[in-house]
């Protein structure tokens, strides 16, 4: 069932061209709006692949982005907004997923990788001996070498 | 007729590329040269009759002939030509003959590159070639026949998927996979000096075009995606960190940092075993991009094709090439010597650090991709990774990279001097940090990091500039001898500078993405929407049929700071075989910025209508030209043109100085 319903809201959205919010949804006050934007953009879609509520226009997006709207309009921080739609849908209505145990890996891999990386050349860099083994040519060898390569190098 | 000729030939060719595969490698095990070299005549034959394959189902798609049922179900005969055409690989078969054809095609040019590659070498990367082909023909003849008859064949063929007619996504695709399939070579390349045990500064300077030319394709084919996606899909969004978007953009990243590894090889013989990694790692996220976008397992925004029995055959065929590959290199890598030495302040080693940057940042992309299938697989949980993970992770891995480049690049081979580096772009960075601070004042109150961004864009064009200034001006005096200095500079001096600019420009049309502003009303005729500097107003709204299609075509007058411009046209289609909608922003362009403009439903009897000044939005495709420019001027450097004899002579020295 919930498959049908997924393939129906797909259909659904594809059926109306891409235009996210609608005129009628936007609020009078432009701060409010613009929070209302961007916290829209980082709330999930959840019948649509990898959109955000502000990008989509399936129907569920649009009741979420009108209850967004309801909740700042109420007075809620954007803070609370957030958190009361992670109340209703989970964890996996947001774009960017919250730190956790299991999202420990996620959070911490590229800056593990990074420093992995980093440590893995630098013990490279001193295990080699030094660039003094191979003595530099003179400017004159230098000359004869450019000649006989026929090549310029920078 | 046509039609069985087409798939007999795919079968022949099938047959052909085993042989190509595996006669070879005997050759090679027992040091006989005759039976070597049959990969380059099995390579040429094998391309022949691809491409014949792929000529008799273009034909079928130019005739309308839906007795196929590839034609019956990706065209209409009420098409335009061209999009007939280019039907052909706007779905899942027609693609993948592509992606075979364009694989042979590149066997063949190895083949027919005859004296420039070591015999052995060429041996082993044309069986490699042989044995990826094997394994996309019997993929496409056992799952994904595009010459499977229908009978009775229907009178009309089901259209086109309507946001595929569209003359950028139609050549986006062979864009892409000629910069997917490019990296084939590499990989080929890489397995064969596995194979062979030795790996030298030839390997680098064989291998080198190949990698560049890939490159250049896959940046054009995603640039060319972006720009799509942000005209046809209808909200101004270029990039979305969508799952078919990395799958594209890993292999790129890949690829940018196996081109400097292999410059590293050649110039220095050293980063060996780095390189072979970084080569077969390349094709392997290429194989994934592939398995991504044709499998359907992360469906995503434009995820068209998706089965998923054809999955798991991808995907087996994703483990016997990432898998027998790596094991490979396992067993072999530690044969390989390494050479060359270079100091820890050197070109050499900005290059390393280059690469580890890069290789992070594709990681991260990597990750950020497959976690949420590898999470909701392990534990159940589901999570949702969006372009808010990217921004936080990827940007600060790039942007240190990116700050050190100009000074890496003008770092000397070999044995650099940190402090004269810094002190040649200190010009160029004052300039730009210059640029930002005067940014911030003048737009205060808007955003501050923008500006910095575009500080550090421009700091990546004048470092470009400035590196290249002082190479030409260097040991020359008037300008006789300043021309001639120029004019002898390597092409691929001159390449380098040109893609790192390219780098900048793109960075500086990312930046000012930050003072774009959008508008969002319901309009009649007659009445007005601005945004930013520009203000439309609704003339009328009529309707218009298309070939395929009927339009609803709202005019609009257009207003920049007051000034009429030309009108405007945004329109709404749909297409009536699918009865499927599409949205036809209007776009205009002045100077580098554009005004947006994109319909939505009607609203009473008003109609919604979004309006964007996107500033400086140009840029951000520019930039990615430059790039492919830059790569395309470094194909040309005489090095690759040269003779191959002499070279191997000049390459049997150790480690070549300088």
């Amino acid at each position: 069932m919930r498959r049908i319903l997924a393939i129906l809201s797909l259909i659904l959205a594809m059926s109306a061209p891409a235009n996210a919010v609608q005129p009628d949804e936007v609020l009078k006050d432009p701060a409010l709006e613009q929070r209302a934007r961007a916290i829209s953009s980082g709330l999930r879609c959840l019948v649509c692949q990898n959109q955000s509520i502000d990008d989509s226009n399936a129907p569920l997006a649009r009741d979420l982005r009108v209850l967004v709207r309801e909740r700042l309009v109420a007075g809620d921080s954007d803070r609370a907004v957030t958190d009361f739609v992670v109340q209703r849908y989970g964890d996996f209505v947001l774009l960017k997923p919250p730190f956790n145990a299991h999202t420990a890996i996620l959070w911490g891999a590229p800056f593990l990788i990074l420093a992995a990386g980093a440590l893995f050349v630098w013990r490279r860099g001193r295990r080699l001996p030094g660039p003094t083994t191979a003595a530099a040519l003179t400017e004159e060898e230098r000359r004869r070498l450019e000649a006989v390569l026929g090549e310029e190098r920078p | 007729m046509i039609v069985e000729i087409g798939h007999y030939a795919l079968a022949l060719a099938l047959g052909v590329s085993i042989i190509q595969a595996l006669v070879p490698l005997w050759g090679l095990s027992r040091h006989d040269r005759a039976l070597a070299s049959v990969g380059a005549s099995a390579a040429l034959v094998s391309f022949a009759l691809v491409a014949l394959s792929f000529a008799a189902l273009v034909a079928s798609y130019a005739r309308s002939d839906f007795s196929v049922a590839n034609v019956y179900a990706n065209s209409h005969s009420a098409q335009p030509l061209i999009y007939k055409l280019t039907s052909v690989w706007g779905n899942h078969e027609g693609s993948l003959l592509l992606w075979v054809l364009i694989l042979t095609l590149f066997g063949a040019l190895v083949a027919l590159s005859r004296n420039s590659l070591p015999p052995r070498l060429r041996a082993g990367a044309l069986a490699t070639q042989g044995l990826v082909a094997t394994a996309f023909l019997a993929f496409t003849l056992l799952t994904s026949n595009p010459f499977q008859r229908l009978s009775p064949a229907p009178a009309e063929g089901q259209d086109l998927n309507p946001i595929l007619q569209d003359l950028g996504l139609a050549i986006h695709p062979p864009l892409l996979y000629i910069g997917y399939v490019g990296f084939s070579m590499t990989y080929a390349f890489a397995v064969a000096a596995l194979i062979d045990g030795r790996i030298d500064a030839m390997w680098a300077r064989a291998v080198r075009p190949w990698t560049l030319l890939a490159w250049i394709f896959l940046t054009l084919g995603i640039a060319m995606g972006s720009y799509w996606a942000y005209y046809e899909l209808g909200w101004g969004g270029w990039w979305f960190w969508d799952p078919v978007e990395n799958a594209s953009f890993m292999p790129w990243l890949a690829g940018t940092a196996l081109l400097h590894s292999i410059v590293v090889m050649e110039k220095r013989d050293a980063l060996k075993v780095w390189t072979i990694l970084l080569a077969i790692l390349t094709f392997s996220l290429s194989l994934l991009g592939t398995f991504i976008v044709r499998s359907g397992v992360l469906t995503s925004v434009h995820s068209f094709a998706s089965d998923p029995a054809r999955g798991l055959f991808i995907l087996l065929i994703l483990m016997a090439f990432v898998g027998g590959s790596l094991a490979l290199f396992a067993w072999r890598a530690p044969l390989l010597r390494q050479g060359g030495l270079f100091a820890p302040v050197s070109r050499e080693s900005a290059l390393v650090v280059n690469n580890v940057f890069l290789a992070t940042a594709c990681a991260t992309v990597f990750i950020g991709t497959l976690y949420p299938l590898a999470l909701e697989m392990v534990t159940g949980d589901k999570i949702s990774v969006g372009a808010p993970f990217f921004d936080a992770t990827f940007v600060p891995i790039m942007v240190p990279l990116l700050l050190i480049l100009p000074i890496g690049q003008s770092l000397a081979w070999k044995r650099g001097d940190l402090l004269g580096a810094a002190q040649r772009n200190a010009a160029a960075f004052g300039l730009a940090l210059l640029a930002a601070l005067a940014l911030i004042a003048f737009t205060r109150g808007g955003p501050v990091l923008a500006p910095l961004a575009v500080g550090l864009g421009l700091f990546l064009v004048l470092g470009a500039g400035f590196d290249l200034g002082e190479r030409i001006a260097a040991r020359a005096s008037g300008w006789p001898a300043m021309f001639s200095r120029a004019k002898g500079l390597p092409r691929s001096a001159w390449g380098t500078a040109f893609a790192h600019a390219g780098v900048g420009l793109s960075i500086i049309g990312i930046a000012a993405s930050a003072w774009s502003s959008e508008a969002i009303g319901t309009l009649k005729p007659g009445e007005k929407l601005t945004a930013g500097r520009y203000t439309i107003v609704l003339e009328s709204v009529s309707l218009r049929n298309g070939p395929n299609f009927r339009a609803d075509v709202a005019r609009f007058q257009l207003f920049a700071d007051g000034r009429e411009l030309a009108p405007l046209e945004a329109s709404k289609r749909v297409y009536t075989a699918r009865a499927m909608p599409t949205t036809e922003a209007g776009i205009r362009t002045q100077w580098l910025s554009q005004a947006y403009v994109s319909l939505g439903e009607a609203q009473g009897d008003g109609l919604a209508v979004r309006l964007y000044d996107k500033p400086m939005i140009l840029l951000i495709w520019i930039g990615s030209l430059v790039m492919a420019f830059g790569g395309a001027l470094s194909l040309t450097d005489r090095r690759f043109r040269l003779a191959a004899p002499r070279r191997a002579a000049a390459m049997a020295a150790p480690a070549p100085a300088e």
